[in-house]
């Protein structure tokens, strides 16, 4: 354990992926596979079912500590986080022990799971008193289930590979799926024979540009495709020898995600990689994209969900066909030999071709911009027909073209503190906007200042608070902000009567008076404009 | 609905609750805690005629008063920070003065050098002001010395159970460890520290455990000069901006200001590393949102258990709190059985706003004009 919380530290400290990368490396190398693949496990995210309430955690904390309950309450107000208020109230260890991880969590952790409350209590107690400093905080993240580490699993993947000399792709495909922490599977991750893993490799995704010069500056309009942009999730679609995978664009292979997508994939021929948009779709029209965070957040779907929030694969190019890299090839091309492959009617339920914005000039395509929120889409992309599809992101050969987000001016009226790498720093923020000289709060936003602003803010909260309720404060209405949002709907749940999408901080208008902020009116007359 | 009134910019904020009952030796008002029997302030955030100063951090010693008292071992600091013209008289710790016919002495804090507890006695009732203290020993000022009385008003900076220092000879093996694991690596150690106190006890931590020269920011080197002066034995420093450009600077260890974090003064030590020594950095959220490569928690403040040994070492029938938690600590002294009360300050000290008196110029308005911005070194 206490080589691994010092790993866990090493992580902490540094925001150098390399040094991360180095870190992780070297923990693989030197320490037992049975260790190992327990660390594997949970720097890739893996968590244990819940084992316990974090309320009971409190109470055995607040006992072990002697601090009356308001006091505890203060103290996690200040921290921030759970696991680290309780690991620092605790009382020092003056002699720790030095288990292996697997021990921690196969005979200490797991066990928890389904004990009586008595001899929970009794089981975390002992392991507070015997681990200390950051060892405890690991171990109070693990049982309360909210280990995280800065990590993603792409860099346990890279660590893994620079450990072992097997190359990254590899071994992601050997970690995805079921995986299991086994000293086994954690000597399988290094094995030499790589066969496995080939047929489900994806392609690097080729992505655009955000568009800043004029139309016009990109010659004649007969020279693009375009193409709506979707707010979805970009995923390619590799079936090769009678596999199906689907990856996202974090390479996170999705395939068990979308049974839908899978099972039509079944009717592609041997040989095959699509790119496009997993999107919720229905009667041929994008839904909302929250349905489709509903889907994601599902640990199962059930028949239920799967009904409700269908899911297509809009499909913006064509990679490879029949074994064939066709990534060389001009757009033109590979878009004429989609529309061919995706022609027949099973297929066509699933794959949706990406629909092409018709017009021979840039007049025609800036309508379709202008008309792209009344789609559903956010924006346009603009691709050159005779563009191969690339590596990374790249200037010139594909453009991205998003609609600008509505924007209002409105007066901040609660504050709230943050948490983690935020905590008792009010950075949670609820604005207002006027209705016949009242403040109707109808945003909420947490993004957009600088962290000299948030500071300076959280000062002037401080000394303007007008009354706290718990974590949240009203403060004076006086500092307005312009806020951006990229969609606004009557909604009969929130007190303004209006629910906005992606409330986020534009500028912080130290220029503007309260009263300049603007009505519920001007909102008003945003939605009635779509 | 009409708008509430603005607040002008920089307004106090008003008194909370009044210790009720007996006369008050010391009130608070507007311009800061008052002795209306001596006609003088404790630490004014305001000018005024007479203050009497704890300690020199710009939130304890404003400018633009006319008359300033401090202690001996103070004086040359508190003169640095509030620059040339101040009229400062320095009394030794423990002698008695009177001012109007109130006797007035100062008493070590611990806190950083020359920095005092002020002991306030009329009628044959006894005030101690603590200002900010610690009572670990610190190699660069005399150690807090516990001081009897009635009225025994306290700080609260880190008054939180969760703020518990470890050794400070840990901390500085922490730091000398960090640096030398940098030097071996080819970096730069970056290390942020208070321009007063805290960089200087930082520099006398790591000596003799040197991995390399060390180099010093503007405001941090004036400082050290005057602990120098004042017999304070700190390792060889250089100021950074005197060396040549182009200077390799890997295994070098560079200390700064907080406010240097993130400025274009730093690229040039760059491969570096980035660290801040403050009882703050006990919170891993705290460093975190700095982007700061490590957090060493050091602190020139009292933690949880040596605040309430301290209340309990003075004796005092009241407790009055300022600077800091002071409604956990109030509340906590009140279900001990001891009375106690928050007194409002000019600076909100909670957590992470801007730490008072950790801190080297509040929004802006840095006293004294300690601060040189490191644009302006460059």
């Amino acid at each position: 354990m206490r080589r691994f919380a010092r790993l866990f530290a090493q992580l902490d400290e540094t925001t150098r992926t390399n040094e991360k990368v180095d870190a992780m490396a070297r923990y693989f190398a030197e320490a037992d596979p049975a260790d190992a693949a327990w660390a594997v496990h949970f720097l890739a995210g893996g968590r244990p079912k819940r084992l316990l309430p974090a309320r009971r955690l409190a109470e055995w904390a607040m006992a072990e500590a002697d601090v009356p309950e308001w006091l505890f309450e203060e103290s996690y107000h200040a921290v921030g986080d759970l696991a680290e208020a309780i690991s620092l109230l605790l009382p020092d260890v003056v002699e720790g022990s030095d288990r292996p991880l697997r021990e921690w969590i196969e005979d200490r952790l797991l066990a928890l799971s389904g004990a009586s409350e008595e001899t929970q209590r009794a089981a975390v107690i002992a392991a507070w008193r015997e681990l200390g400093g950051v060892e405890r905080f690991v171990w109070n993240k693990l049982i309360t289930g909210g280990f995280r580490v800065g990590v993603s699993s792409q860099l346990v993947v890279r660590a893994l590979a620079r450990a072992t000399g097997i190359e990254e792709g590899v071994i992601a495909h050997r970690l995805t799926g079921a995986w299991e922490p086994t000293p086994d599977a954690f000597r399988a991750l290094a094995a030499r024979d790589v066969a496995d893993a080939d047929i489900s490799r994806p392609y690097p995704f080729f992505l655009a540009h955000p568009l800043e010069a004029d139309l016009e500056t990109l010659g004649s309009a007969g020279e693009w495709q375009v193409e709506w942009k979707w707010d979805g999730i970009r995923a390619q679609l590799v079936r090769r020898r009678g596999q199906t995978f689907l990856w996202t664009r974090g390479e996170e292979l999705v395939t068990d995600r979308y049974p839908e997508i899978a099972e039509a994939a079944a009717l592609l021929p041997d040989g095959t990689v699509l790119d496009g948009e997993l999107m919720p779709w229905r009667d041929g029209k994008p839904l909302p994209f929250a349905q489709l965070q509903r889907r994601i957040g599902r640990k199962s779907l059930g028949a239920k969900m799967l009904a409700e929030v269908p899911v297509v694969l809009v499909v913006y190019d064509l990679l490879e066909l029949g074994g064939v890299d066709l990534r060389g090839e001009p757009m033109s091309g590979r878009r004429a030999r989609l529309e061919e492959l995706l022609a027949t009617g099973p297929l066509r339920a699933r794959f949706v071709v990406s629909p092409l914005v018709t017009g021979d000039d840039w007049s025609a395509v800036r309508n379709a911009y202008t008309g792209a929120r009344d789609r559903s889409a956010e924006g346009l992309m603009l691709k050159r027909r005779d563009s191969a599809y690339g590596v990374g992101r790249r200037r010139g050969p594909w453009w991205k073209w998003k609609v600008q987000p509505y924007t209002a001016d409105a007066v901040m009226v609660y504050a709230q503190a943050g948490h983690g790498r935020r905590a008792s720093l009010h950075t949670d923020y609820t604005f207002a906007v006027w209705d016949e000289g009242t403040l109707v709060p109808f945003a909420k936003a947490y993004s957009g200042l600088t962290d000299e602003e948030i500071r300076r803010l959280d000062a002037w909260i401080r000394r303007n608070t007008i009354e706290k309720f718990g974590p949240v404060r009203s403060v004076r209405a006086e500092q307005v902000f312009e806020l951006a949002f990229e969609g606004i709907q009557a909604s009969p749940r929130h007190k303004s009567g209006i629910a906005v999408r992606f409330p986020r901080i534009l500028r912080w208008r130290t220029d503007k008076k309260p009263e300049d902020a603007d009505t519920i009116d001007t909102l008003r007359a945003l939605m009635e404009a779509r | 609905m009409p708008h509430p009134p603005p607040l002008r910019p920089g307004a106090p904020r008003p008194p909370g609750p009044s210790p009720a009952g007996r006369d008050l030796l010391l009130e608070t008002t507007e311009r800061g805690l008052y002795c209306a029997a001596g006609d003088f302030y404790v630490d004014p955030w305001m000018p005024v005629d007479r203050a009497v100063i704890t300690h020199a951090h710009g939130d304890h010693a404003h400018h633009g008063s006319d008359r300033y008292l401090c202690s001996t071992d103070g004086a040359r600091v508190l003169a640095t920070r509030l620059g040339p013209g101040a009229s400062i008289e320095g009394i030794d710790y423990g002698t008695d003065v009177s001012i109007n016919g109130v006797r007035v002495s100062l008493h070590p804090a611990g806190h950083i050098l020359g920095s005092a507890q002020i002991r306030v006695e009329h009628r044959g009732e006894v005030w101690v002001v603590s200002g900010d203290y610690k009572t670990e020993p610190d190699r660069t000022c005399r150690p807090f010395e516990p001081v009897r009385c009635h009225t025994f008003v306290t700080e609260s900076t880190f008054g939180l159970p969760i703020y518990r220092w470890s050794p400070q000879r840990d901390v500085f093996a922490e730091i000398a460890a960090w640096w030398a694991a940098n030097a071996a690596a080819g970096r730069a150690s970056v290390l942020f520290a208070y321009a007063l106190g805290k960089a200087q006890r930082v520099l006398a931590g790591v000596l003799g455990s040197e991995s390399g020269p060390i180099f010093t920011h503007g405001a941090v080197e004036r400082l050290n000069r005057d602990y120098r002066r004042d017999g304070v034995a700190l390792p060889a420093t250089s100021y950074a901006g005197s060396e040549p450009r182009g200077r390799d600077w890997a295994g070098s260890l560079i200390v700064a200001p907080p406010s240097a974090a993130g400025s274009a003064w730093l690229r040039k030590f760059a491969p570096l590393s980035t660290a801040f020594a403050s009882g703050w950095m006990r919170i891993r959220g705290a460093r975190r949102r700095r982007s700061l490569d490590r957090g060493f928690a050091l602190s020139d403040h009292v933690d949880w258990p040596s605040l309430l040994a301290s209340i309990a070492a003075t004796g005092a029938e009241r407790v009055l709190v300022t600077h800091g938690y002071r409604e956990p600590v109030v509340r906590w002294l009140l279900e001990h059985g001891i009375e106690a009360h928050a007194v409002a300050s000019r600076w909100e000290g909670e957590p992470e706003g801007e730490p008072a008196g950790e801190t080297d110029a509040h929004e802006g308005t840095s006293a004294g004009g300690e601060m040189e911005t490191p644009e302006e070194e460059t």
